[in-house]
């Protein structure tokens, strides 16, 4: 018996879940009567079931690993932005840092010359600030890039940056002496004055709101 | 999960390279095994779609973001592993992997004393017969029944991934089961 040669087309159909109703029955109705079409077709869908049987596989270990170390680099821009994004007290931490050293840094490099506080009785000779015999200097002397020659009396503290300070015999400071030379306890003194200033400033606010 | 991806992907644009691991992390299995289904070799597979992840990466700014992204995956997939269908000299080497199996190369064909169990032996054959047949298809129809039968997609799916006509789709699908069907009807 030669089979309708859209016996094969329907079947196909079927499979594809694409069939008519009216196709299905006809194909159904045939394959009642034909063995042969009913062997084809039991192939057809045993060889769907096959394939579909190959077990499922799974990628190689480390394949996500390999295929993002063959990635072309990523701009610096975004790794840094992203770096940024994940450390933010990081950030803001370092950004006050540079800002503070870039400004304290620049300050020591300008200021090469000679510098006091202004106390009128203080002597200035050539690179060294002299505190005359006898005399008592009122509150706290600071000298710059120069020494401090101590004879007479200071009422207050001392400091001396990039200098040395003498003292002599007779010489009396009544508060603290300090000496800063080097880059790193400038800095100390910088932040050291800026806390000592902040709480001057709210000591000061207080005794004002006493008086 | 197509969400989820799509949010990478916009992260990845925005050129953050980490975004793109979590996109190879849910793919990589469903790329990996179309590539091996086409390509039958363990090594091979893995070196097309770690390809096929590279050029989706550094293509990534040409992807329409509307449509469906594995759609446009399993497409470079597909293509990359044509080529390589195409380029390939038949060629055997002892330590390559026999198609169809995990990790077996030819020396294991090479008839030896100790017999592996009956029931593995079968299972084993079975899966490679299988994978063979594929691999002999015609690679336009074995493309189609990878993508129908071991990728699940839909007719319309595998119309869009292949940027074929959906007849064409079908008729391939026909003919790539006849095919199929004669070689493996007696197994």
């Amino acid at each position: 018996m030669k089979c309708p040669a859209e016996m094969v087309v329907y079947m196909h159909e079927y499979l594809d879940e694409e069939i008519s109703a009216e196709h299905e029955k006809e194909l159904r109705a045939h394959l009642q009567n034909c063995e042969e079409c009913q062997t084809h077709f039991h192939e057809l869908k045993k060889t769907i079931a096959l394939v579909q049987s190959t077990s499922h596989i799974q990628a190689p270990e480390n394949f996500t690993a390999n295929v993002m170390a063959k990635l072309p680099k990523e701009k610096r821009k975004v790794g840094v932005q992203r770096w940024f994004r994940h450390h933010p007290l990081l950030t803001a931490a370092s950004l006050f840092l540079v800002l503070m050293m870039g400004s304290v840094v620049s300050s020591w490099d300008q200021d090469q010359q000679l510098s006091v506080s202004k106390q009128p009785n203080l002597v200035v000779q050539n690179d060294k600030v002299i505190v005359p015999e006898g005399e008592v200097v009122k509150g706290d002397v600071v000298v710059k890039n120069g020494d401090l020659e101590i004879q007479g009396k200071i009422e207050g503290n001392a400091t001396v940056i990039n200098g040395q300070q003498y003292m002599a015999s007779a010489g009396k400071v009544t508060g603290e002496i300090e000496e800063v030379d080097a880059i790193f306890e400038w800095l100390w003194y910088h932040i050291k004055k800026a806390a000592k200033d902040a709480v001057n400033v709210f000591e000061s606010g207080e005794t004002d709101k006493e008086k | 999960m197509e969400t989820i991806v799509k949010k990478r992907i916009k992260q990845v644009l925005k050129g953050d390279q980490d975004a793109y691991a979590e996109v190879v992390e849910i793919y990589k299995d469903k790329v990996f095994q179309i590539c091996y289904r086409m390509l039958g070799n363990r090594h091979e597979a893995e070196d097309i779609a770690q390809e096929a992840f590279l050029r989706a990466y550094v293509n990534i700014a040409s992807f329409n973001i509307d449509l469906k992204f594995s759609t446009w995956l399993y497409r470079i997939a597909t293509n990359l592993c044509i080529d390589r269908i195409r380029k390939k000299k038949p060629d055997y080497y002892l330590d390559a992997e026999v198609a169809g199996t995990d990790g077996l190369n030819m020396y294991s064909q090479i008839a030896s004393d100790a017999r592996l169990p009956e029931e593995d032996v079968e299972s084993l054959e079975l899966q490679e017969t299988i994978q063979r047949e594929i691999s002999k298809l015609p690679e336009k129809y074995r493309s189609v029944i990878v993508l129908k039968y071991i990728e699940e997609l839909s007719l319309n799916e595998i119309s869009e991934t292949l940027d074929l006509p959906l007849g064409t789709v079908k008729t391939r699908i026909h003919r790539g089961r006849e095919a199929l069907r004669n070689q493996l009807r007696y197994v």
